[in-house]
């Protein structure tokens, strides 16, 4: 195996397909909230307030599930429109109880449906990502496993944005890129090595701020690395925040 | 050889086979003599699209460079940013050679034509984006140029009227593609938080990551008449539910149904449109001295 491919195959691994652990794991008294409150509730999306390190913290994340009928639900966490709008309503909340946000991400990408597309999952990723840019309060985003798209860049308009070791983060999946570019789905492996998708070539073109090695989650040291940035991304005024958070995208 | 023979021979040349080969060469020729329209089908002689390049049968526009879609808005334009190329950031192959292929087919750098325009009495901060370089596709330096359309439009107090075409991202500019959405939605959000308006028109094909960004961002979004406005390809989204999907599943006039869209505007109407729409946003405000 290449590289790129133990990262995919890391990325996509089964013990990353329950974001619930994960989430169970790295805070307490996690409260799930549930639905947009506009059209639907979707299960991609798991969205909620919890505590860190003994703070207050809001936390958007992707969800694949487990069991092949989670899967089927979640669309092998790929959200819908009215998940991004949950994440939304979820992001707004936690900027006016002054909570910062946490997103954790675990999706090939946007939903491809035929409803998704109907009740516009492209125009709900441009509100996301441009209410993000905007949120006054400190975000911090985890890639867990794969991040495909805009899909993924409606929950990463952030102010940190680590990636697991074994994770990936790309305009498409590889499978999408080769079908785009080739027009032939079986070409992965080819396109995965052109996209360059992994965590260190990211953080060389600095798309991203750090690469975690993942026994950080077990030890607990993950915990702590995500207090002492919150902690000092909290410290900052917002427009220094929202200054700093600019100008990452703007120098693409 | 007899009459009727001859007969038999001519009949044979036009049979249903060879017409759809000669459409197959006529729908590859624009400016031949005939043209086919790709969303009705109708064949018709090419003086018929007119100036506008309209299919004569149904309204579709067709795809036309950046530079043929500004003169059919206005004469009075000054370029911005026109210089700007990109640097081919992931190092992708045989890049380079499709970017000098599009150049020479669009007389751009790449896929987007901004500057400041007047449209008949109003001036505004114009952007057109172009479907034939390398399908209108998103990357660093149209993305960059787009994003300095907004910076300066907010630094000059002008509206933004932003013509979109694009097949989404550019595969060949991985994560710098993707990065563009984010910084252009950046220099969109400062925009708007100087008070000042965001016009997008939606042209043929509006898909995947700027419909996800910018094109989706608009105050006022108006759209061509048949043009594609969707996120995901309709081929992929048909292979995810297993089912075929109609024809005009994304067509702006249902978007129009769907609430994504203001008004469907065909191309001879559009100056007049954008004018009027101009001088509401420049009228003198209220309370004001």
């Amino acid at each position: 195996m290449s590289d790129t491919e133990s990262i995919i195959a890391g990325a996509r691994s089964d013990r990353k397909a329950n974001m619930a652990d994960i989430i169970d794991r790295l805070f307490s008294d996690f409260f799930e909230m549930h639905g947009d409150q506009v059209a639907g509730d979707d299960p991609a999306i798991i969205a909620g307030l919890a505590k860190l390190g003994g703070h207050p913290v809001a936390l958007v994340a992707t969800q694949k599930g487990n069991t092949l009928e989670e899967r089927m639900a979640t669309h092998f966490g790929s959200p819908e429109p009215t998940g991004y709008r949950k994440a939304l309503r979820v992001m707004e909340t936690a900027e006016k109880l002054n909570f910062p946000i946490i997103t954790l991400i675990n999706t090939p990408g946007a939903y491809p449906g035929a409803d998704a597309e109907a009740s516009g999952q492209g125009q709900m990723i441009a509100q996301n990502i441009r209410q993000m840019l905007k949120l006054k309060v400190p975000i911090l985003t985890l890639i867990v496993g794969e991040a495909g798209s805009g899909g993924a860049l409606a929950l990463a308009c952030s102010d940190e944005i680590w990636m697991f070791e074994n994770s990936m983060y790309s305009i498409l999946s590889p499978e999408g890129f080769a079908s785009i570019m080739w027009k032939d789905a079986h070409l992965a492996d080819k396109a995965a090595d052109l996209m360059r998708l992994t965590p260190e070539w990211l953080l060389e073109q600095h798309a991203i701020h750090r690469i975690i090695p993942e026994d950080m989650l077990a030890d607990g040291s993950l915990q702590t690395a995500m207090t002492t940035t919150l902690e000092r991304l909290s410290q900052q005024s917002v427009e220094q925040r929202l200054t700093r958070r600019a100008a990452f995208f703007r120098k693409f | 050889m007899s009459f009727s023979e001859q007969l038999g021979e001519h009949v044979k040349r036009f049979s249903s086979r060879s017409v759809s080969m000669l459409k197959h060469y006529q729908a590859k020729v624009p400016n031949g003599i005939w043209m086919v329209c790709p969303h009705c089908g109708a064949s018709f002689y090419f003086k018929r699209a007119g100036q506008y390049k309209v299919c004569p049968e149904c309204g579709y526009g067709f795809r036309v460079t950046a530079h043929r879609r500004l003169r059919m808005l206005t004469h009075h334009f000054d370029e911005w940013d026109a210089g700007l190329e990109t640097a081919d950031p992931t190092e992708f192959p045989d890049y380079e050679r499709k970017i000098k292929k599009a150049q020479s087919t669009t007389h751009l750098k790449d896929g987007v034509l901004t500057g400041k325009a007047q449209i008949g009495s109003q001036t505004a901060a114009l952007g057109i984006m172009d479907p034939l370089f390398i399908m209108g596709s998103l990357g660093t330096a149209n993305g960059e140029r787009i994003t300095r359309l907004f910076e300066k439009a907010t630094s000059q107090h002008l509206a933004v009227i932003l013509l979109t075409a694009s097949g989404g991202a550019r595969m060949q500019e991985g994560i710098y593609s993707l990065m563009q959405m984010a910084k252009i939605s950046q220099a969109v959000n400062d925009h708007s938080d100087a008070g000042l308006a965001f016009i997008s028109v939606i042209m043929d094909p509006t898909t995947g990551g700027v419909t996800a960004s910018f094109a989706s961002q608009a105050d006022i979004t108006l759209a061509e008449p048949k043009a594609l406005l969707g996120f995901t390809g309709k081929r992929v989204i048909e292979q995810t539910i297993n089912k075929q999907l109609p024809a005009d599943f994304q067509s702006v006039e249902n978007g129009y149904k769907r609430g994504f869209i203001d008004e469907i505007v065909s191309r001879e109407a559009l100056p007049g449109r954008l004018e009027q729409l101009l001088g509401i946003l420049t009228a003198k405000k209220w309370g004001g001295d």
